[in-house]
C-alpha cells in the first residue's frame, strides 16, 4: 500500500476522570493510506463515533484524550502530531486537511444562516485573503460538485431535503481540497436509495480529487462494498483489521463473523441471517481478558483472563492484516 | 413581578423532549430522586425553605412580643430586648416578622396549589385531547399569558374590599397558572407521541388512567418547577399589595411591615431595623426557591448538569479547562496504556502469545 | 406572513377578552360608587358625565347588560374613558396621556436595556463555563429576589440626600415644564437613573440566567461541532453560531414576560414617585378612582401586546422558518 496520511498510535480516550471515568477508546493503532477507503465498523458503543471525534479533539465533554499520537503527513513538508498542536494551529488544521461529515444530517447545518453563509464562512476564515465574489464562486462550484443546483445557495436548511443537506455537507467537506475526509454514519437518516446515490458520489469524487476517507458505519455491507480496508472495532479496541475483500471472504474474529451474519449479503452466494447473542458491553464493566468473550461461540480458556493483542495472524494472508483474540495468537503485535 | 428563570420554561420548537427525564424503573426512579437530595442546590434550597415553614408554623407562639402591642421604646434600634429594633409605636420588628412568616407561606402555597391544579388541568387537557378542545384552551392560557397579571390583581383585590388572605392567594393563583399551563401542554403534546402511551391508547385504555399512571409520573418535575415559580410570584404578588395599602391590615405579613415602615418615612429617620429584615427575608426565599428551581432545572435537563470538575489536572500537572470543540490532552505519549508481556504457551500452534494487563493510565 | 397575521388576530382576540373583562370588573364593586361620587361632588357633575360614569360602572338601572356592553364599547371608541375621581374633573384620558410618556420612557427604555445587557451577560456565562461570570449567578439570583420596590428603597436611603447626585424622587426638577429642551431633558435624565438602576439590576438576572441555560443547551447541537470542526474563529462559532440560535427562545421569553415584568417596574415608579402610569395608579389605589384604574389597565395591556407583536416581528426577522417563501 503507498504512503500513510494519517497515523494513530496508541490513542486512548475517555469520558470524565477518576472513579466515574470510563474509557471508551483504549490503545487503538490505525493507520489511513493515501488515497484509500477505510471502514471503521462495531456496534454503537463500540468506541467508534469515540476514536473520530478523539483523534480531531472535537469530543465534547467529558470526553478527555488520555494518552496517544494522531500523526498527520501534510503534502508537503513534514509529519506532525494533531493531538500537540495549538488551539490556533489546530483551527488552521481543521477543515483545511481533514474535514468531517457528520451523522445528523438533519442538525449539522446551522438553521438560522443560509447554505451560502456557511459554504463561505469556512473560506473566509481558512483563505482571509478571498474576496467575497471568488468565495461565492468556490460555494456554488462545490454545490454543483455534489449535485445541487446552484440556486439553492439562498436556500435555509430547512427548505432542503435530508438528502440535499447531506450532500450540502459533503460539499462543504471538500470545499478547502482536504487530504482526509472522516465520515461518521453519513447516511443513516436516509433512505437506502438516497444511501447508495450518496456514496457512489463520493466515491467518484475521492478518485477525482484523491482524498483519503475514514468510513465510520455499523453497516459492514456498506463498507465491504465501499471500502478498501476494514478494522472492526469492539469495546474500544480495534479487533481486526484487513482488506475488504478479506473480512468479507475470511473473517477471522467470532466478532466480525458474527457482525456479518448479522447483515444479508449484496453479492455473492446467500448466507444464513444469524446475528450476535447479548449486547455490547458496558463501558463501566468491561469483562476480563477479551472484551467479547461472553457473547463469543467459540470462547476458550484464555479468553477469559488476558487480553489478546492486535497482531499479524500466522496464518494464510497474514502480511496485509491483524486480528486480537486468541484462536489467531501472534508473536508480532502491531503498534 | 419576577421574570419566569427556568429553562424548562422555555419550550423549543421542536425540542419538546429536551427537557425530559427519561422514564427509569422504580428502583432507578428512587436513587434519582436521591440524587436530587445531593444536588448542593437543591439541598440548601429545601433547608432554607424548610426553615421559613418551620417558622410559619411555631413564629406566633416564639413571638417574644404582639406584633401589635405598643411599647414605650419607640424607634428604637437594636438591642437585647428588641433584637430587630422597634416601630414608632413601639411595637417589636422581630415579633412581627416572625408573625408575618405564616401569612406569607400560606398566600404563596396556596396560590401555588391553586395555579398549579389549574395549569395540570389545562395545561394536560389540552396537551391530551389535541383538536378544538387544545386550540380553545391554549388561546385562553395566551390570553391570561400577555395580560399583566400584577396590575389585574391590584386592580381586583382593591375592588374587592378589606380582601383577606384567602381571596389574595385564590386571585392570584386564579391568574397565574398560564405560563404553566403552556409549558404542561407543551410537555404533553412530547410524551403522547411516546411509543408507551401510544401502546396504552391503541389497547384502549380509558384516557384519565393514561393521564394519572402514564402522563403525570413524567410531568412531575415540570409541575414542580412550575410550582416553585408561582410561589415566588405569589409571595411577590402579597408583599406588593401589602405594601401599597391594598389588603386589609389586621393580619401581618412582611409587606405590612413595610407600609407601615414607608408611611413613616422609617428611611428618611434612619430606622433601617424597620426596613432591612422584612427586604431579607424576602429575598432569602426568594433565592431558596430559586435554587430549587435550578436544580430541578439541572435535573431534568442533564446538558446543564456540569458534569463534575470543568477544569482538570494533566499528567504533567498542567491544569486544563473542560470545553466544547477542544478536548483536553491529558498525555500525548505514544506508550499504550495496557501493559503487553509474554505468557506461557497456550496455543496450539506454538507461536507466543501475549498478556495485556491493565493499567491505569 | 401568515404567521404575523395569525399573531395580530391573537392580540386583536386578546385586547378584546381584556377589554371585557375590563367591563365586568367594576360590575363586582358593592355598592354605588357613583352615588357616592355625586354626592361628593354635589351639583359639580353635569348629567351627561353622570349618565357617562353609569354606563361604566354599570348600575344603569334601566339598561341590560347587553345594551351596557354596546354602549361601553361605543364610549372606549370616542376615547371616553370616564372621568377621574382622583383628578376630578379631568377625564381619564388626559390623566392618563400625561403619564404614559414617563413610563414608556423609564420602564420601555429599561426593560429593553435589561434584556440586551442581561442576554449579553449569559452568552458569556454560558460559553465560557467555569469562568468568572459562573460567579455572577448567585449575586444576580439574590438580587432578583428582591422585590423591585425594597431595593429602590434601599437605594434611595443609600444614594440620595441632600449633596447627592441622584434626587429622590419626582420625574424632573419641580417647576420645569416638560418640554424637548436643554432644561427638562438633562433633569428628566438625572431623575430617571435611580430607578432605571434599580429596575435594571433586578431583572437583568433573569435574561443572564435564561440566555446561559440557552447557551449550554445549544452548545451541544451538532452544528456547534461542526462550526468547531470547520476551524471557525471562537468568536464566530460563539456569536453567530451559539447565541444566534440561543437567543430565539430568548427572545419569545422576553415577549411573554413583557406582563410579568411591567407590573414589578410599577412599583418602582410608586417608590420614586415617578410621574408615570405605575404612580399614577397608586393615587388611584388611595382615591378609589376605579375609572382611572380601569383606564390604566386597559392601557397596560394593549401596550403590552404591542410590545409582544414587536417581538414578534423582531423573532420573523431572526427565525427564517417562521418565514414562508412568497
Amino acid at each position: 500500500m503507498s504512503e500513510p496520511v494519517l497515523e494513530i498510535k496508541n490513542l486512548n480516550v475517555g469520558y470524565g476522570l477518576g472513579d466515574q471515568g470510563v474509557r471508551a477508546v483504549r490503545d487503538v493503532n490505525l493507520t489511513l493510506h493515501r488515497g484509500e477507503v477505510l471502514g471503521l465498523a462495531g456496534e454503537s458503543g463500540s468506541g467508534k463515533s469515540t476514536l473520530a471525534y478523539g483523534m480531531t479533539r472535537l469530543l465534547a465533554p467529558p470526553g478527555v484524550i488520555t494518552g496517544g499520537q494522531v500523526i498527520y503527513h501534510p503534502a508537503e513538508g513534514d509529519p506532525y502530531d494533531v493531538l500537540a498542536l495549538s488551539d490556533e494551529r489546530l483551527r488552521k488544521f481543521r477543515w483545511a486537511e481533514t474535514a468531517i461529515v457528520f451523522q445528523g444530517a438533519m442538525n449539522s447545518l446551522n438553521p438560522v444562516h443560509k447554505i451560502s453563509t456557511q459554504l463561505t464562512d469556512v473560506l473566509q476564515a481558512h483563505e482571509p485573503k478571498m474576496s467575497e465574489t471568488s468565495r461565492l464562486a468556490r460555494a456554488r462550484e462545490m454545490l454543483k460538485l455534489v449535485g445541487i443546483a446552484p440556486d439553492r445557495m439562498d436556500a435555509y436548511p430547512h427548505q432542503l431535503s435530508g438528502g440535499m443537506r447531506q450532500r450540502v455537507m459533503i460539499g462543504m467537506a471538500l470545499i478547502l481540497q482536504p487530504q482526509v475526509v472522516i465520515m461518521d454514519e453519513p447516511t443513516t437518516a436516509l433512505d437506502v436509495v438516497m444511501q447508495r446515490q450518496i456514496l457512489g458520489q463520493l466515491i467518484e469524487l475521492r478518485e477525482r480529487l484523491g482524498f483519503s476517507v475514514i468510513f465510520i458505519t455499523h453497516d459492514l455491507s456498506l463498507l465491504v462494498e465501499f471500502s478498501n480496508r476494514i478494522a472492526i472495532m469492539y469495546g474500544g479496541r480495534i479487533v481486526e483489521e484487513a482488506p475488504a475483500s478479506a473480512i468479507y471472504k475470511d473473517a477471522l474474529h467470532p466478532y466480525s463473523q458474527g457482525l456479518l451474519g448479522s447483515f444479508p449479503a449484496l453479492k455473492g452466494p446467500r448466507r444464513e441471517l444469524t446475528g450476535i447473542p447479548g449486547s455490547p458491553p458496558d463501558l463501566k464493566g468491561m469483562p476480563t481478558g477479551c472484551s467479547f468473550h461472553p457473547r463469543c461461540p467459540k470462547a476458550f480458556d484464555p479468553c477469559a483472563g488476558n487480553i489478546p493483542v492486535l497482531g499479524r495472524p500466522g496464518t494464510g494472508d497474514g502480511r496485509t492484516r491483524s486480528v486480537a483474540c486468541w484462536l489467531h495468537p501472534t508473536g508480532e503485535p502491531v503498534g | 413581578m419576577t421574570i419566569p428563570t427556568s429553562s424548562i420554561e422555555q419550550v423549543i420548537p421542536g425540542q419538546g423532549a429536551m427537557a425530559q427525564p427519561e422514564a427509569g424503573k422504580p428502583g432507578k426512579a428512587k436513587r434519582r430522586r436521591f440524587l436530587f437530595l445531593s444536588n448542593r442546590k437543591a439541598a440548601t434550597g429545601l433547608i432554607i425553605l424548610g426553615i421559613y415553614i418551620l417558622l410559619a408554623i411555631i413564629g406566633p407562639w416564639i413571638a417574644p412580643f404582639d406584633p401589635g402591642a405598643r411599647g414605650a421604646d419607640l424607634m428604637q434600634g437594636p438591642s437585647s430586648a428588641h433584637w430587630m429594633g422597634t416601630t414608632h409605636l413601639g411595637q417589636d420588628v422581630y415579633s412581627q416578622l416572625l408573625v408575618g412568616t405564616r401569612s406569607v407561606i400560606f398566600v404563596g402555597f396556596l396560590a401555588g396549589i391553586v395555579a398549579t391544579v389549574l395549569s395540570v388541568l389545562i395545561g394536560v387537557t389540552a396537551g391530551y385531547v389535541g383538536g378544538k378542545t387544545d386550540e380553545g384552551l391554549s388561546a385562553l392560557s395566551n390570553v391570561f399569558l400577555v395580560i399583566p397579571a400584577l396590575p389585574l390583581i391590584i386592580i381586583v383585590t382593591s375592588i374587592m374590599e378589606n380582601a383577606g388572605e384567602w381571596v389574595v392567594a385564590l386571585v392570584i393563583g386564579f391568574t397565574s397558572w398560564s405560563w404553566n399551563a403552556r409549558v404542561l401542554r407543551a410537555q404533553t403534546l412530547s410524551l403522547r407521541r411516546r411509543d408507551y402511551v401510544e401502546a396504552a391508547r391503541a389497547t384502549g385504555e380509558r384516557s384519565w388512567r393514561i393521564i394519572i399512571f402514564e402522563l403525570l409520573p413524567n410531568l412531575t418535575a415540570v409541575i414542580a418547577s412550575g410550582f416553585v415559580g408561582t410561589v415566588i410570584f405569589a409571595v411577590l404578588s402579597e408583599i406588593t399589595l401589602a405594601f401599597i395599602g391594598i389588603t386589609s391590615g389586621n393580619t401581618w405579613n412582611w409587606g405590612t411591615i413595610l407600609f407601615w415602615a414607608q408611611g413613616q418615612q422609617a428611611l428618611a429617620r434612619s430606622a433601617w431595623w424597620w426596613f432591612v429584615p422584612a427586604g431579607l427575608a424576602i429575598a432569602i426565599l426568594g433565592t431558596a426557591l430559586s435554587l430549587i428551581n435550578f436544580a430541578i432545572d439541572e435535573f431534568v435537563s442533564p446538558r446543564l448538569r456540569s458534569a463534575g470538575k470543568t477544569k482538570i489536572k494533566t499528567n504533567t500537572g498542567r491544569t486544563v479547562r473542560m470545553r466544547i470543540g477542544f478536548t483536553p490532552v491529558l498525555s500525548n505519549s505514544p506508550e499504550p496504556h495496557t501493559r503487553a508481556r509474554p505468557i506461557p504457551a497456550v496455543d496450539p500452534h506454538g507461536a507466543t502469545p501475549v498478556v495485556r494487563e491493565e493499567a491505569t493510565p | 406572513m401568515k404567521f404575523l397575521l395569525q399573531r395580530v388576530a391573537f392580540y386583536v382576540f386578546t385586547a378584546w377578552a381584556a377589554i371585557t373583562l375590563n367591563f365586568f370588573i367594576p360590575r363586582l364593586i358593592p355598592g354605588d360608587p357613583v352615588q357616592a361620587l355625586i354626592t361628593k361632588y354635589q351639583g359639580q357633575l353635569s348629567t351627561q358625565a353622570i349618565e357617562s360614569l353609569y354606563v361604566l360602572f354599570g348600575i344603569d338601572k334601566n339598561g341590560n347588560v347587553w345594551s351596557e356592553y354596546v354602549d361601553y364599547w361605543k364610549q372606549l371608541f370616542a376615547g371616553d374613558l370616564g372621568l377621574s375621581f382622583a383628578f376630578f374633573p379631568t377625564p381619564v384620558s388626559e390623566v392618563l396621556s400625561d403619564s404614559i410618556l414617563w413610563t414608556l420612557m423609564l420602564v420601555g427604555v429599561t426593560t429593553i436595556l435589561s434584556f440586551i445587557i442581561g442576554t449579553g451577560l449569559g452568552v458569556l456565562a454560558g460559553w465560557r463555563r467555569g469562568s468568572w461570570t459562573d460567579g455572577l449567578l448567585p449575586v444576580t439570583t439574590f438580587f432578583s429576589s428582591v422585590p423591585y420596590f425594597w431595593l429602590g428603597i434601599i437605594a434611595i436611603y443609600l444614594l440620595t440626600g441632600p449633596d447627592s447626585f441622584f434626587p429622590s424622587g419626582g420625574g424632573a426638577e419641580v417647576g420645569l415644564v416638560p418640554a424637548w429642551d436643554m432644561y427638562f431633558i438633562p433633569s428628566a435624565l438625572q431623575h430617571s437613573l435611580l430607578p432605571a438602576l434599580t429596575i435594571l439590576i433586578s431583572s437583568v438576572s433573569g435574561w443572564i440566567l435564561s440566555m446561559r441555560n440557552m447557551m449550554v443547551t445549544v452548545s451541544s447541537e451538532d452544528y456547534i461541532t461542526v462550526a468547531h470542526a470547520k476551524g471557525l474563529p471562537e468568536r464566530r462559532v460563539a456569536l453567530s453560531y451559539a447565541a444566534r440560535n440561543a437567543l430565539l427562545p430568548n427572545v419569545s421569553g422576553f415577549a411573554l414576560s413583557l406582563g410579568f415584568i411591567v407590573g414589578g417596574t410599577f412599583l418602582v415608579e410608586i417608590v420614586f414617585s415617578y410621574p408615570g402610569i405605575g404612580f399614577q395608579l397608586f393615587q388611584a389605589l388611595g382615591a378609589n378612582d376605579y375609572p382611572l384604574m380601569q383606564g390604566i389597565f386597559l392601557v397596560i395591556t394593549i401596550s403590552v401586546l404591542v410590545a409582544n407583536l414587536l417581538a414578534d416581528v423582531a423573532y420573523l426577522f431572526l427565525d427564517p422558518r417562521t418565514r414562508k417563501e412568497g
